[in-house]
């Protein structure tokens, strides 16, 4: 990790918004859009992540390594979830002989 | 070039040659034993993402049934208690001994509060027979055909919360152990890897939380009760 | 030239003494010799079981055993082989002994959690083999719900806990080794230049940190179900069993190559030892490792072909099966090109790296039998697969498993184990394991389901043969037991590199100094440089 020392407006900004989204998802959650709430909430989720993962863990500054481990992770748990519906999602695709 | 053992110290054990390295080595260490994490909690995402695809409407009546609320409190909690950690190691990168003190024990607060209003919510959940597994457990709202499948949501919801909950625990118990160290002044501009690292893991416990909360709290609020 | 006097040197084995510091000591070196006292131990239980198998597979209508004490017997067999002996096997033994010295480094990255390692591993060990005495589990070793769960009344929560605990073992000697390998290594030690074995160690280790926190919140899991009767995989409530297998596949197969990496590393060293050559295409084994480790994630569903899960899945993950057997063949024609114009030596731990390569392509091949959604219909749970798995497991990993050990043993205790006893034992083992598993791949695919005591009369004599192909096979494995440790007596003193090998773990002395290296290494040739090395000669048997 890099001493590059992040201010504390920094720090204060990005809470600021991390509490702004959080209010946002909340108060969304009560809106209807349809299928589209859950992707809404899911995105607000993953900004919120990266704010704390870039912010607050110093991704931003951190070495290659750190970043190629930390997107190793989350591929990998894309593959999980990716294979496992792939299964649930598909299962009602072939009919059932006879019926 | 001879292979002389330096005597350990905290900041340069036996094993590495420089300081940097050490330090290098134990942030990579935590940064590895967080993606253990990420798949460790990723199985229950994983079924958790099975049973909402199979099950949308009880599991958005399950839903409503918690206090939005509270989880709305409790993530702001943690998204105080992640700033005051960060707050920790700045400090700890400037030297500043008392500062690191004062905000390990504010993320110590802020993590005991969150613990605190969760133990509340659970014991809601108890008094409503939400507790899945349990003979008088019972979902207002729903047939009871679709009981079984409201059981599942709270399954999830008691697992994965408590498994969020029990990584706080051990947050709160590693906090302790930096707040006591930092009393000691081991730490340093030089020295404040168990700091730094520690701070990862909470912060890593935090992100749990931030997609713990819309997927269990905040599934189709839209349609009311 | 270092002389290896044991009696004068200081070095990792007498530089202290007393049980504390060996149950307290961050040495890597002795961590590993800790593994390997209670990963034998394990072995041998998980043997026990296997003999009583055989023994009640004897007769058709068994008799030995009830069908439940026989469910007990595989479950057991399956759970000390897997999670207690092979998972840690090479990684915890050798390549906790050997991946810092490899590298140049003095220690792991964390010698105080390799510690911890050995010690979850142990407690884990506990829960298990409490649950083993107790009664028993009899869930198969894949604790398939619902039965696990819900019907089972053997020790299914002991044993769970036990392979959490066990599971965490893993996971901590995984991270320990990315750290080591990537922060670790000396000045001039290039990735390039690391000898196989260590690259073998490392996707090994990549598997192990990705892989294993599925199972052990899967068991999480199951733990919850069976004592909160929560039912996450009850069909009762809309739960799905298929579920569970999912989750518990997605860390078992990769588990498999978790098994298969190291073995793999340790005959890349071993070939090109005993051809006096360098490994025929370096790069290729190399990446061939992470591969295997990568494309080994994407293929779990062809456990799950006749579960339930769905035709297009199962499509896919059929597809992908076949994909993952390519690197392996790669490093099978790297090993055999690398053999080409060798100065071949037939010393033992040659014959045990023929024995694997053979072997572990049958093994492989019959992969490729089962990877297929259609023939699979017809072998899966049948001894087909049993025959698969131990052609690999036993063929080979357990084959490159004590070929390294009889390659590294003039290293770790400065002593010659007696070539002649070794060499009759390899033969004795390869016999023993042919005989017992090539009758079973005929006993699955004639249909001889696994899992049960009783069968059709006309399977019997394959059985007969089958069986008594393990005891040969269990005489071949305790005679090394036997000279092994005659050996650290009576053995012949060993040199710093009897076998004329490259690497910078046979430049240091035999037993190597409690820091590994008297001078601290930098590395400025190639790996497999023959140039470099003085040939010691050393009359062997």
């Amino acid at each position: 990790m890099s001493e590059h020392i992040d201010s504390t407006k920094t720090y204060v900004a990005v809470l600021l918004t991390l509490l702004a989204l959080t209010g946002i998802t909340t108060a969304v959650a009560y809106v209807d859009l349809g299928p589209f709430s859950v992707v809404v909430a899911l995105v607000i989720a993953v900004c919120k992540m990266l704010l704390v993962a870039l912010f607050f863990m110093h991704i931003r500054h951190s070495n290659q390594l750190t970043k190629l481990v930390v997107l190793g992770g989350l591929l990998w748990l894309g593959i999980l979830l990716v294979l496992t519906l792939s299964d649930f999602i598909t299962r009602g695709w072939t009919g059932v002989p006879g019926k | 070039m001879a292979n002389h053992v330096h005597a350990e110290t905290l900041e340069l054990r036996e094993q590495f040659n420089t300081a940097e390295q050490q330090k290098d080595a134990s942030t990579l260490g935590m940064w590895i034993f967080l993606i253990t994490e990420v798949m460790f909690f990723g199985g229950m995402f994983a079924a958790y993402t099975v049973y909402r695809r199979a099950y949308p409407e009880v599991f958005a009546v399950a839903s409503s049934s918690l206090n939005a609320v509270l989880g709305a409190i409790n993530t702001g909690v943690l998204l105080f208690s992640s700033f005051t950690m960060v707050m920790a190691v700045r400090a700890g990168q400037l030297g500043q001994r008392n500062m690191i003190i004062l905000f390990l024990i504010l993320t110590l607060f802020f993590g005991g509060v969150f613990l605190g209003v969760k133990a509340i919510e659970w014991t809601e959940k108890f008094e409503e027979h939400h507790i899945p597994g349990q003979a008088a457990f019972h979902l207002e709202g729903l047939a009871p055909d679709q009981q079984g499948h409201a059981q599942l949501f709270f399954s999830l919801y008691f697992a994965m919360t408590g498994l969020h909950a029990l990584h706080m625990v051990v947050g709160v118990g590693l906090l302790s152990f930096l707040i006591w160290q930092a009393k000691k002044g081991t730490y340093s501009t030089t020295y404040f890897t168990p700091v730094d690292v520690g701070g990862l893991y909470w912060h890593f416990v935090d992100i749990i939380w931030i997609f713990l909360f819309p997927l269990l709290y905040l599934i189709d609020r839209h349609l009311g009760k | 030239m270092i002389t290896a006097a044991v009696h004068e040197r200081e070095h990792y084995l007498n530089a202290s003494y007393g049980i504390k510091s060996w149950l307290l000591t961050k040495d890597h070196k002795r961590i590993a010799l800790l593994y390997l006292g209670t990963i034998t131990l394990f072995f041998f239980l998980g043997g026990a079981f296997a003999t009583l198998i055989r023994i009640e597979l004897l007769t058709p209508t068994g008799g030995l055993v009830t069908s439940e004490t026989y469910n007990k017997l595989f479950t057991m067999h399956g759970v000390a082989m897997i999670f207690f002996f092979l998972i840690p096997s090479i990684p915890a033994t050798l390549g906790n002994f050997f991946l810092p010295i490899m590298i140049g480094a003095r220690d792991l990255a964390f010698p105080r959690i390799n510690l911890l390692s050995w010690y979850l591993l142990v407690v884990g060990g506990l829960f298990a083999l409490f649950a083993m005495l107790a009664g028993g589990v009899d869930t198969g070793w894949t604790f398939y719900t619902p039965y696990s769960t819900t019907y089972s009344n053997s020790y299914v929560i002991a044993t769970a806990l036990g392979i959490f605990i066990a599971g965490f073992s893993s996971i901590l000697t995984g991270l320990n080794f990315i750290v080591t390998v990537h922060r670790m290594r000396a000045p001039g030690m290039t990735w390039f230049r690391m000898p196989l074995f260590v690259w073998a160690n490392y996707a090994t280790s990549l598997i192990q940190v990705l892989g294993t926190p599925v199972v052990a919140v899967t068991i999480v899991l199951l733990f919850c179900e069976r004592v909160f009767h929560i039912g996450i995989f009850d069909p009762a409530l809309g739960g799905d069993p298929v579920l569970f297998q999912h989750l518990f596949w997605f860390y078992s197969h990769p588990a498999v190559y978790i098994m298969i990496l190291p073995a793999m590393g340790v005959i890349s060293e071993l070939i090109s030892a005993f051809s006096r050559k360098p490994v025929f295409g370096y790069k290729f084994i190399a990446f061939s490792s992470l591969a295997i480790a990568v494309l080994g994630f994407l293929v779990w569903g062809h456990h799950l072909f006749v579960s339930g899960q769905s035709l297009y899945a199962g499509l896919v993950f059929s597809f992908l099966s076949y994909f993952v057997a390519v690197p392996s063949a790669i490093k099978v024609f790297n090993w055999t090109a690398t053999l080409y114009k060798g100065s071949i030596s037939y010393a033992t731990p040659m014959l045990y790296a023929f024995g694997f390569i053979g072997l572990f392509t049958i093994g492989g091949l019959t992969g490729l039998f089962v990877a297929s959604l259609g023939i699979d219909v017809h072998v899966t749970d049948t001894y087909f697969v049993v025959a698969h798995f131990h052609y690999i497991m036993v063929g080979g990993t357990i084959m490159a498993y004590l070929g390294g050990m009889h390659y590294y043993w003039p290293k770790m205790t400065g002593r010659m184990y007696p070539e002649g006893w070794a060499k009759l034992s390899a033969l004795v083992i390869f016999l023993g394991f042919n005989l017992t598993f090539f009758p079973q791949f005929l006993l699955g695919y004639l249909g001889m389901p696994r899992r049960y005591h009783v069968y059709p009369d006309e399977f019997q004599v394959l059985h007969v043969l089958s069986t008594a192909g393990a005891s040969v096979l269990a005489v071949g494995y305790l005679m090394p037991m036997i000279y092994f440790v005659w050996s650290l007596r009576f053995g012949q003193m060993a040199t710093a590199n009897p076998w004329g090998a490259t690497g910078l773990e046979w430049k240091t002395a035999s037993p190597p100094p409690v820091h590994n290296f008297d001078e601290a290494p930098v590395v400025t040739h190639e790996a497999y440089d023959y140039s470099t090395v003085i040939q010691e000669v050393i009359e062997v048997g």
